[in-house]
């Protein structure tokens, strides 16, 4: 059975259609990265498939049951976003939320818990600032805290939108790194919503292209090609391998020229 | 002299109502500060104090129009949910306006002035057996609320994000939070009265998350910042005839500049 199944699935703000009969399916251990312009619905995908958002049409199942029943099954990355400096919240509490948040009461950790946060803070090597106050740490650290948090309840699917946005090459590098290990270690599939194919391009196996009313699913050497990006703008696109790493030209709003541009 | 203010009985009936105000006013104000609604208390305090103004006018009980008052515009900035900035102004004009009202009908009431500036600067000393005893219900109903949804508005607080995609009702909790906070400012005005709400709500949280890094920490350091300055405020104007409002303004300050010093000190100390 899939992870992710999405079939047939259609998504409308009043008259702006972002996509029409989107279908795809996520397999166990799979790393797909969502691509595509600013208002392509990349984050609304993710919030269909939390069950935060309704779709227009068509359905989604995460281990063939609804979304909104799957919760405990998925982990989320979100943008990072810096704690207030003194937020009484240390780095362990942050990961712990992920793991029981949801539920009420105080809530006594057990040992088995403790043992999960512990392991978590191991696998990001968060383990030397687990006590730090989270405020304090670096929006790198903070970041690798996230993918602890999301990884702590040994999720099926890791659901990461932008997890990279404004972390330098280095911590880019680190995030990817993490997730790309724990989804060959323990076969959670991870869907990666990001707007620069660049920091990922090694590890992903399929990308998902969004553009404006068009989709493409495949694996990267097909999809971010200029013919597949010229069909789905229905314009000239170019797709450039400028050292090692793929530049997109002549897109409506040539919104990756611009990002590179301004990764100087 | 003091001594035997001591002995009298509407002094413990003043103690034990400002050490239960204390309690609640410490706990929810962690989540207060931990959401950054702090301006927010300001409101439904002021807010309550139209509800009661109102509530003398057609001539009921105070309490009732300011709990009234209170939860009214707690539900209304819960249901709302909104947040920085545009939270910021919307509550500024409703507060404003809610003031307003009230100063109408404070002109409206004819009987006893004192009424109206026990409400603005708290009576604690006035606290009667049966007040004391709905202090202690409201209190209760407060921590059992806090007890209940500690993780969920801990999540939801410092995390929302997150916290909605593993399935936390993040208005839910935004309304209940308030509800909460409502009946303890309501509670909060009758020891240090409207104008004076923060001192109890705000200021000792502000100081207790200089002292620790974890959120339960947090809260029992924050109640017993809250305890100190009540009946510290209580007893010392008990000494010298100053408003005990004063008093426990004063001495839940000193904590917090306390805590400052303490906590840039800490920090020149890690760098």
């Amino acid at each position: 059975m899939s992870v992710v199944s999405v079939e047939h699935l259609g998504l409308r703000f009043g008259d702006r259609v972002l996509w029409d009969d989107l279908s795809f399916e996520l397999e166990r251990g799979e790393f797909l990265a969502v691509l595509g312009p600013n208002g392509t619905g990349k984050t609304s995908l993710i919030r269909i498939l939390l069950g935060l958002l309704k779709p227009t049409a068509g359905r989604v199942g995460v281990n063939g049951r609804p979304a909104a029943e799957s919760r405990s099954q998925v982990g989320y990355v979100p943008q990072q976003r810096v704690f207030d400096r003194d937020v009484t919240l240390r780095a362990r509490d942050l990961v712990r939320l992920g793991l029981d948040g949801h539920r009420f009461g105080f809530g006594r950790l057990d040992t088995e818990s403790r043992i999960r946060i512990d392991r978590a803070l191991r696998a990001v090597g968060a383990s030397a600032y687990g006590d730090a106050a989270i405020g304090r740490l670096s929006g790198g650290e903070q970041q690798r805290l996230r993918v602890a948090q999301a990884l702590v309840a040994e999720p099926a699917l890791i659901l990461a939108d932008e997890p990279l946005l404004s972390l330098d090459l280095a911590y880019q590098q680190a995030i990817t790194g993490l997730l790309d290990e724990h989804r060959r270690r323990s076969g959670t599939a991870v869907l990666f919503v990001t707007h620069d194919i660049n920091p990922i391009l090694g590890y992903v196996d399929r990308v998902l292209y969004l553009a404006p009313g068009h989709w493409a699913i495949g694996a990267p050497d097909d999809v971010l090609t200029s013919e597949t990006l010229s069909r789905l703008y229905g314009t000239d696109v170019d797709v450039l391998n400028v050292r090692g790493r793929i530049v997109v030209v002549g897109t409506p709003d040539d919104q990756h020229v611009h990002h590179v541009e301004h990764e100087h | 002299m003091f001594t035997d203010l001591l002995a009298q009985h509407f002094v413990h009936t003043a103690l034990i109502a400002g050490a239960v105000v204390a309690v609640v006013s410490g706990a929810i104000g962690v989540f207060v500060v931990l959401r950054g609604a702090s301006f927010a208390v300001h409101a439904i305090s002021e807010l309550g104090f139209t509800g009661a103004a109102a509530a003398l006018v057609i001539g009921l009980d105070p309490v009732i129009g300011m709990i009234g008052g209170s939860l009214a515009v707690g539900g209304v900035l819960g249901v709302l949910s909104l947040r920085g900035r545009e939270r910021d102004s919307a509550i500024g004009a409703v507060l404003a306006f809610g003031l307003g009202v009230g100063v109408l009908f404070l002109s409206l009431y004819q009987g006893y002035a004192t009424q109206a500036t026990n409400l603005l600067f708290g009576s604690i000393v006035g606290v009667s057996d049966r007040q004391l005893l709905e202090l202690v219900i409201v209190s209760l109903i407060v921590m059992l609320g806090i007890a209940v949804l500690f993780r969920p508005l801990l999540f939801s607080s410092v995390d929302p994000e997150v916290a909605a995609a593993r399935g936390v009702p993040l208005r839910a909790l935004s309304v209940a939070a308030f509800l909460l906070l409502a009946l303890t400012t309501a509670e909060a005005i009758q020891v240090v009265g409207v104008l004076l709400v923060l001192t109890l709500v705000i200021t000792p949280a502000a100081a207790a998350q200089h002292f620790t890094t974890r959120p339960l920490r947090a809260i029992a350091y924050s109640v017993a910042i809250a305890l100190i300055s009540t009946e510290g405020g209580i007893l010392l104007s008990l000494l010298k005839s100053w408003p005990t409002s004063f008093f426990i303004s004063a001495i839940s300050f000193a904590f917090y500049l306390a805590a400052r010093i303490v906590s840039a000190r800490g920090r020149a100390g890690a760098a």
